[in-house]
């Protein structure tokens, strides 16, 4: 059974790389970017959580290899549940 | 049941395994099951908020505008570091450093337990300022970049009505992280686990992972609608 | 196992331990699956109890049985009790517990404990449903729609909603526990490809399982809170949308009908195989199908809401998916009908429950069709047309399959034959008791008689009456198999370890099988129903 061990050296590293990105979210949000306020602050979001899983998660190197799988088969339904949501509320005049 | 006693006898394999990796990926298998059902738990708050932020922004904006970025970035930051703690923990536990396991679960516990005390400020000044839903809601704001258009107050109230049901139940979730930190803790302090036998320490890794992942989602969202007006 | 020479019968899962302890400290899934089946069957009896009051309120068009708050509560403790503590539990729950692990050669699930922690949820969650229906009950119907149950109703609404709450964990441990255990217990040389086809079917629910019920989870917590804390979620006083309950609702709750369905789809193909002596026709496609409704699935679930109000482009889309959904369930029944072809056909009493399934279910399911079609939809929406299709589903089609199954696989259960006599009578009883009770159901509806109503004006009386005679028929077909089944136990033949001279490992180890399914861990070298093998070499079932 060789399993990879991560070096602590790496684990602060990207540490690091997530308290930037909080930084830089509060930061960018101060600023007017129009509709892409929220979509910046949703990237930076989703860039925390993918070096979150692939590393503080280890899904980089695991050895089982159905999690890549299970994670998008989450992600797809997740998806499919506020897309297909969406395209009611979407579609409908409000009150 | 003779069969088994070909390999060498590794305490922790349990009967109905046939080999200690096939173990191991199955628990770690089963562990991200479970944390799908918790995405898409997580998944119908989520799809609740985007309807609604959706159908009533300038009013979303307007109470999400009192919230404490202060403290909402400060809090961000402890759960970044409890993350970091967790999988320090889990190296520990990879590497057989018994004392550092203890030291780094008990750090998590403690960085887990600033966060909900941070959150509960929070949550004391709602109550103080009548931002919890119910009959005393009060809210009297302006739509950011309208200074003349008042929000609609029933409509901050449904902000905070989703404010303090995700929060809420990622405090929740926090609780059980911590519980369950609490009891690994005393565990690795009498030698349970070894660098041949640690799934509990990777797996409540894994879930403290997760419900750091939630956060950094509902920061965002939460503290961040149009804080630029 | 240290086997004396003085206990004339082998050491099986049955009396490897003796007393209450053994079985409720019990991690094996034979045991467990046991469990399962005495609580599932007092919910059944329940739930058909509140089924029978509905039919007896409903012989005489005046709300004479029965006041209008009575009624409402007796059809919602019906819908709740034998939707999430009977349908969703019944097959995977009974006959997946006990089947899944010996059909892949392994000696248990993944997580035995977590086993019998899911039955300790739904024993739980049982108990809190049992609890709130003496104290008062519940009058929202099993759908919980807000606002009634958030700002109007005033019965139990939280309690109910706990209990489905507890119960929905307990059947995403069970979900989990089997999908990790189809991909990582398997024997050697059981290949994807050689997988039984019941062990495809629960694997398609268990994803269902997975992933749908957190959803209906949350959604539920949220109905509490709005109730308990006032929070605004659902409430339109606040600007909310009472559809949004309605659609996070059904993204479980229709995807749950294929929770129901699909375990009982798998014990169809197993009795068709098995009773026509042939491989089945389009292995592949039948398993793959299965996988293709637990995801087609999760796209349809608006089609319950086309008169809720909701915009009319997404009524489109959800009619247009809905269609999707028949094409899988359309693949199955072919591909069943075609594996009967030139098959060396035996009525036995399971294989007399397959070809009831077929029939109900191919009933059930076109009139799906119909009500995916907007434009029908809105003229028959509840209405009793409703009621009558997915009756025809949920009970035509899963308790057929459930009953065909536990008669295929009881001499393995119990090591004990039930009396074929009986058993296909039985069958006979409620295959014309059923369509005694829901067909005219379907003529009800089309001429719009509405559901979940007390009384209905007298032109509705002659078809109530036929239904409700029916149900009564209904009623004795599902007491006979309890009481021929707990007469086999002592009473009945002793079973063979193969009595139908069927494929799959679990006719390999003895029955009842010992407490770790084999002896040894079975080497698969050959393809799954392999009959045309074994009836070469076929023989009369050797009797122990």
């Amino acid at each position: 059974m060789s399993e990879h061990i991560s070096s602590p050296r790496l684990y602060v590293g990207i540490w690091l790389s997530l308290m930037v990105l909080t930084v830089v979210t509060v930061v960018a949000a101060q600023i007017d970017l129009g509709a892409f306020n929220t979509i910046v602050a949703l990237t930076i979001a989703s860039l925390k959580a993918v070096l979150v899983v692939l590393f503080f998660m280890h899904v980089k190197y695991a050895h089982e290899r159905m999690i890549k799988p299970v994670i998008a088969a989450a992600l797809f339904f997740l998806f499919l549940l506020l897309a297909l949501s969406m395209a009611d509320f979407a579609t409908r005049l409000w009150i | 049941m003779s069969d088994s006693e070909v390999a060498v006898h590794n305490p922790a394999l349990r009967h109905h395994f046939a080999e200690v990796e096939q173990q191991r990926n199955a628990s770690s298998l089963g562990m991200w099951l479970f944390l799908v059902t918790e995405v898409m738990f997580f998944g119908g708050m989520f799809c609740a908020y985007l309807v609604y932020r959706t159908a009533h922004f300038g009013d979303f904006a307007a109470a999400s505008s009192t919230l404490d970025l202060k403290l909402g970035t400060i809090n961000t930051a402890v759960l970044i570091l409890s993350s970091l703690t967790v999988v320090m923990a889990v190296w520990a536990a990879q590497t057989g450093k018994q004392k550092a396991l203890v030291m780094y679960l008990l750090l998590t516990i403690v960085l887990g337990l600033a966060f909900l005390g941070v959150k509960g400020v929070e949550y004391a000044e709602k109550f103080e300022k009548h931002h919890v839903p119910g009959p005393t809601f009060h809210f009297a704001g302006a739509i950011p970049g309208h200074p003349d258009h008042p929000a609609d107050p029933r409509h901050a109230e449904m902000f905070f009505s989703l404010y303090f049901v995700m929060t809420g139940m990622h405090a929740v979730h926090m609780i059980i992280g911590i519980g369950l930190f609490a009891f690994l803790a005393f565990k690795a302090s009498r030698g349970a686990y070894t660098p041949a036998y640690f799934t509990p320490i990777e797996n409540a890794g894994l879930y403290w992972h997760f419900v750091d992942i939630i956060w950094i989602y509902l920061f965002p969202l939460l503290y961040l609608i149009d804080r630029h007006k | 196992m240290a086997t004396t020479a003085v206990t004339p019968e082998r050491a099986n899962y049955l009396n490897a331990e003796y007393g209450v302890k053994s079985w409720l400290l019990t991690v094996d899934h034979k045991r467990i699956a046991l469990l399962y089946l005495l609580s599932v069957t007092l919910f059944f009896f329940l739930g058909g109890f509140f089924a029978l009051l509905i039919r007896l309120e409903l012989l005489t068009p005046a709300g004479d049985l029965m006041q209008a708050d009575t009624y409402n509560k007796v059809f919602t403790m019906h819908g709740i009790i034998m939707v999430f503590f009977f349908l969703i539990p019944v097959v995977p729950a009974v006959l997946g517990n006990f089947l899944m692990p010996i059909m892949i050669g392994a000696k248990d699930l993944a997580f035995p404990r977590i086993n019998l922690l899911s039955w300790y949820l739904y024993v739980i969650g049982g108990l809190l449903i049992l609890h709130c229906m003496l104290t008062g009950g519940v009058d929202t119907g099993w759908t919980f729609y807000p606002p009634f149950s958030t700002s109007f109703s005033n019965t139990k609404v939280v309690e109910a909603g706990l209990a489905v709450f507890v119960s929905g964990f307990s059947s995403i441990l069970t979900g989990l526990n089997f999908i990790v255990t189809v991909h990582r217990m398997r024997a050697p040389g059981m290949t994807w490809d050689r997988l039984p086809l019941f062990v495809w079917a629960n694997y398609a629910t268990s994803i269902v399982m997975i992933l749908g019920t957190p959803v209906v989870a949350i959604t539920i917590v949220l109905v509490a809170l709005e109730r308990t804390l006032h929070l605004g979620i659902f409430d339109p006083k606040l600007g909310g949308d009472p559809l949004l309950f309605q659609h996070l609702f059904w993204f479980y709750s229709h995807p749950a009908v294929y929770i129901m369905i699909l375990p009982s789809m798998g014990v169809i193909s197993e009795l068709i195989t098995c009773f026509s002596r042939k491989r089945v026709f389009g292995y592949k496609f039948v398993a793959l199908s299965s996988v293709a409704i637990a995801v087609l699935g999760f796209l349809v679930w608006a089609h319950h809401m086309f008169v809720a109000g909701m915009s009319l482009y997404a009524g489109l889309i959800f009619s247009f998916l809905s269609f999707f959904v028949a094409v899988p369930s359309a693949i199955k029944v072919f591909n069943w009908t075609a594996t009967l072809y030139k098959g060396s056909i035996s009525f036995t009493t399971p294989m007399l429950y397959a070809f009831g399934f077929l029939g109900l279910f191919t009933m059930g399911g076109l009139t799906g069709l119909f009500l995916a079609a907007l434009g029908v939809d809105v003229h028959v929406t509840d209405t009793y047309f409703i009621v009558a299709h997915f009756h025809y589903i949920m009970v035509g089609g899963v308790l057929m399959g459930y009953l065909g199954g536990m008669h295929f696989w009881w001499p393995k259960i119990s090591g004990r034959m039930y009396p074929e006599f009986w058993g296909k009578l039985s069958a006979l009883i409620v295959f014309l008791g059923f369509n005694l009770t829901f067909f005219p159901q379907f003529i009800l509806g089309y001429m719009g008689m509405p559901r979940r109503y007390w009384q209905y004006p007298p032109e509705f009386q002659i078809l109530n009456v036929l239904s409700t005679a029916g149900a009564s028929v209904l009623a004795v077909g599902y007491l006979l198999p309890m009481i021929y089944f707990v007469w086999s136990m002592r009473y009945g033949k002793p079973a063979p370890d193969n009595p139908w001279n069927a494929a799959g490992l679990e006719w390999m180890t003895s029955s009842p099988p010992p407490t770790y399914n084999f002896d040894e861990t079975p080497v698969v070298t050959w393809e799954a129903y392999n009959y045309e093998e074994l009836n070469k070499k076929e023989e009369v079932p050797v009797e122990r």
